[in-house]
């Protein structure tokens, strides 16, 4: 007789993280998971990439594999977890891979931490993988070291709400050993591999993100907040009081990393964070249809991140901005680099910015740089 | 960066290159396993470790193993040949003699930061180790965080005792490679209880572990982005990588340099990152202002900032190329709200700044 899920308490779910793909995130879940079934609780695997790695196949031996859904789009037939089985089936915990993945046209939800919601809801738990390059907030430094927009990203604050997040390391070399080896790839990705997103510096990088975001995780758990590393005393004064922090978002594309930079600037100092756009009467309506889009697409994008998301009626953003930001006490405005230089006289083209910087007095204007992937 | 003419190596940089280089000929590699606690697993990665090197062909030998381990630990050792520490006065050593005889071409070397007997020829385990590398031996070794020597004041702040076994951050840095073992804290805590640690209540012993955790993390990402920037530099210079948060307060006689610095090392603390303070000189200084410099940059100071002063005929470009090669990810600058300034708008600093330090947030202070 095993243990089955609780009923009326959400499930826990527990991270296993890496920074790179065959650092042995999923050996280690599937390991961790036998471990409990052999303990008598009742676990299941609701998908598992084996990416044929013997391996990690040998770990998922004994396990109940929970069958995919296999959904055909454009003439395709792709496999994917099958949420209403795992919860008619109702394990204690279920073992889920790659949380970042994002599910084939036409599912119920388009992204698999979405579905992994829909467990945690139903009272089981869950383990799951990740890597770092996929957490949201992290994207556009991803994108600085190794010049790859990573599409699949998690919301920082489903990693938060894990009860645990365990860093599985590997040292670089190891892993392009296993690289070079072809535990992780067929050969001719891993020499491309090897080429690209796996040279040292860049895995080494990639490792000490993910390094300080697992510590990060562990002093975010902590019922008492942290002595500051520096070993001295917290620089106390009326200069540290609480942050708040607000985000200008317009129709620049870059607002997407002035969101993202806000949100993680938010966690790290413990803040309120809200995005605001300011429109004639607070009606997005008034816009032009292709700035009213891309505006609601940052807005939605904002909600996502869980930031508090406002529309601010105002003829001057600079005017209604400043407004709020008293009103809200906010204690910095992070707003986008101004974009492309004025072709003649070499002056910013937009003078937003400038203006809400000359008209700050109690608040600090953050300036998000455009971040480019790094010159090698 | 100038008419696209290679850039000149640096000779420093050189002498320090052939220096590595020379210093890594026929020295055997290091590698670390660092745990936070006692029953995270370090030794049983070590083991392992030496297990599938064996099995691959290379000459593995057991140099040092605590006693009264777990079955799985010990199951692990029934595959590997061990040589004994030799006991001198009831305290154990490598037995370097044994070693030398047999010359593996792999030692595993369980608890680096063990203390020799007195009479023994070298102090800590850790000198017998780097003898070990200095004899062409890889070495492959596990380390609780609780035993460094440069965090030994955070770990007796979190533990209320000092460990007088410690190993020196340096020794680690030259690490060919570290791996961190991580784990829950509630893996330790049955063994931590056995052996002493907290006394019982639970709360307080997974925070003790927790905070030793996320020190071990922390000491493992350092020794990464130390190695990085070492490889960088070796490499040609290449721009660093903002692995972590480093901010940079402007120093200047207008801005309200003390808000700029707490602000900028409580941020600094929370990202777990750095802070840097520039001034750069100004001549004809008022007294009054000159004063006023002298104390924001003793308040840096106290503040734990790396203060750099530099001397430039433009100061904004000074900043940035400081900004860059230091891997700064924001400078804090103060806004000075000059009279006339729409006349001054095309040189106004902050307007040059934010235009010249791409890829770098600006963070603009009011008066």
């Amino acid at each position: 007789m095993t243990d089955g899920p609780v009923e009326g308490r959400p499930g826990q779910l527990k991270v296993f993280l890496g920074y790179a793909a065959g650092v042995g995130k999923t050996y280690q879940m599937l390991d961790e998971g036998r471990t409990r079934a052999q303990a008598g609780i009742d676990v299941a695997v609701g998908y598992f990439e084996p990416h044929g790695r013997r391996d990690t196949i040998a770990r998922a031996e004994g396990l109940e594999l929970i069958p995919r859904r296999r959904v055909e789009y454009r003439g395709t037939t792709f496999e994917e977890m099958d949420v209403d089985a795992i919860l008619a089936r109702r394990p204690a915990l279920c073992l889920v891979d790659e949380l970042a993945h994002t599910n084939v046209p036409g599912s119920a939800l388009e992204k698999r931490w979405e579905d992994v919601q829909l467990l945690l809801r139903a009272g089981l738990d869950v383990y799951t993988t990740m890597n770092i390059q996929h957490i949201e907030s992290l994207n556009d430094q991803v994108y600085q070291f190794t010049g790859v927009r990573v599409r699949e990203t998690v919301p920082d604050w489903v990693i938060r709400q894990a009860s645990e997040v365990v860093m599985i390391d590997l040292t670089p070399g190891a892993l392009r050993n296993r690289l070079a080896r072809g535990v992780v790839y067929a050969p001719e990705k891993a020499s491309q591999a090897l080429e690209q997103f796996f040279q040292e510096p860049t895995l080494a990088a990639l490792r000490e993100l993910a390094l300080r975001q697992t510590a990060h995780e562990v002093d975010a758990r902590q019922s008492e907040p942290a002595v500051p590393p520096s070993g001295r005393a917290p620089a106390e004064g009326p200069a540290t009081a609480a942050e708040k922090v607000l985000i200008l978002v317009t129709d620049d594309p870059a607002t997407a990393a002035v969101i993202r930079r806000g949100r993680r600037v938010a966690d790290y100092l413990k803040a309120e964070c809200f995005a605001v756009v300011v429109c004639p009467a607070g009606d997005l309506g008034r816009l032009p249809a292709s700035a009213r889009e891309a505006v609601e697409h940052h807005l939605t994008f904002a909600r996502n991140l869980r930031v508090d998301t406002r529309v601010l009626a105002g003829k001057d953003p600079v005017d209604a901005v400043i407004e709020f930001a008293h009103r809200q006490g906010i204690s910095q405005i992070l707003v986008a680099r101004p974009q492309a230089t004025h072709p003649h006289h070499g002056a910013f083209r937009s003078d937003l910015v400038f203006r809400l910087i000359e008209r700050a007095k109690d608040f600090q204007v953050a300036v998000v740089a455009r971040r480019e992937p790094r010159q090698p | 960066m100038t008419n696209g003419e290679p850039a000149r190596p640096d000779p420093d940089e050189l002498l320090r290159r052939c220096q590595s280089e020379e210093f890594r000929a026929g020295r055997g590699r290091l590698k670390v396993f660092l745990g936070y606690a006692s029953g995270v697993g370090k030794s049983y990665r070590m083991l392992d470790e030496g297990r599938r090197r064996h099995e691959r062909g290379e000459d593995v030998v057991v140099a040092a193993i605590q006693p009264e381990r777990r079955t799985d630990v010990r199951e692990l050792l029934g595959h590997l040949e061990v040589i004994p520490l030799v006991e001198v006065d009831g305290q154990r050593a490598i037995d370097r003699a044994a070693i030398l005889r047999r010359r593996p071409r792999v030692c595993l070397v369980d608890g680096l930061a063990y203390d020799n007997p007195p009479a023994w020829i070298t102090a800590k385990r850790w000198q017998d180790v780097e003898w070990l590398l200095q004899q062409g031996i890889d070495v492959v070794t596990s380390l609780n965080v609780q035993h460094i020597e440069e965090r030994a004041d955070e770990v007796a702040r979190i533990r209320g005792r000092r460990s007088t076994s410690t190993v020196p951050v340096a020794f680690l840095r030259r690490a060919d490679e570290i791996a961190i073992v991580d784990a829950p804290e509630e893996y330790c805590i049955e063994r931590a209880r056995r052996e002493g640690i907290g006394n019982g209540d639970v709360a307080a012993l997974e925070h003790q572990l927790s905070q030793l955790r996320e020190l071990a993390l922390l000491l493992a990402a350092d020794v990464v982005d130390y190695q990085l920037t070492a490889y960088l530099k070796e490499h040609g210079g290449a721009q660093p990588y903002a692995t972590l948060e480093r901010i940079l307060v402007c120093v200047t006689p207008r801005a309200d340099g003390e808000t700029m610095l707490r602000r900028g090392r409580r941020q600094a603390d929370r990202f777990h990152g750095e802070l840097h303070a520039v001034y750069v000189n100004q001549p004809d200084l008022s007294a009054a202002d000159a004063t006023r410099i002298e104390t924001y940059l003793a308040l840096a100071r106290d503040l734990g900032a790396s203060v750099h002063l530099l001397e430039a005929a433009d100061p904004i470009a000074t900043i940035v190329e400081l900004a860059r090669s230091q891997g700064i990810t924001q400078i804090f600058i103060g806004h000075s709200r000059a009279p006339r300034r729409w006349a001054i708008w095309r040189s106004n600093p902050v307007e040059k700044l934010i235009r010249g330090a791409e890829g770098i947030d600006v963070r603009i202070f009011p008066n």
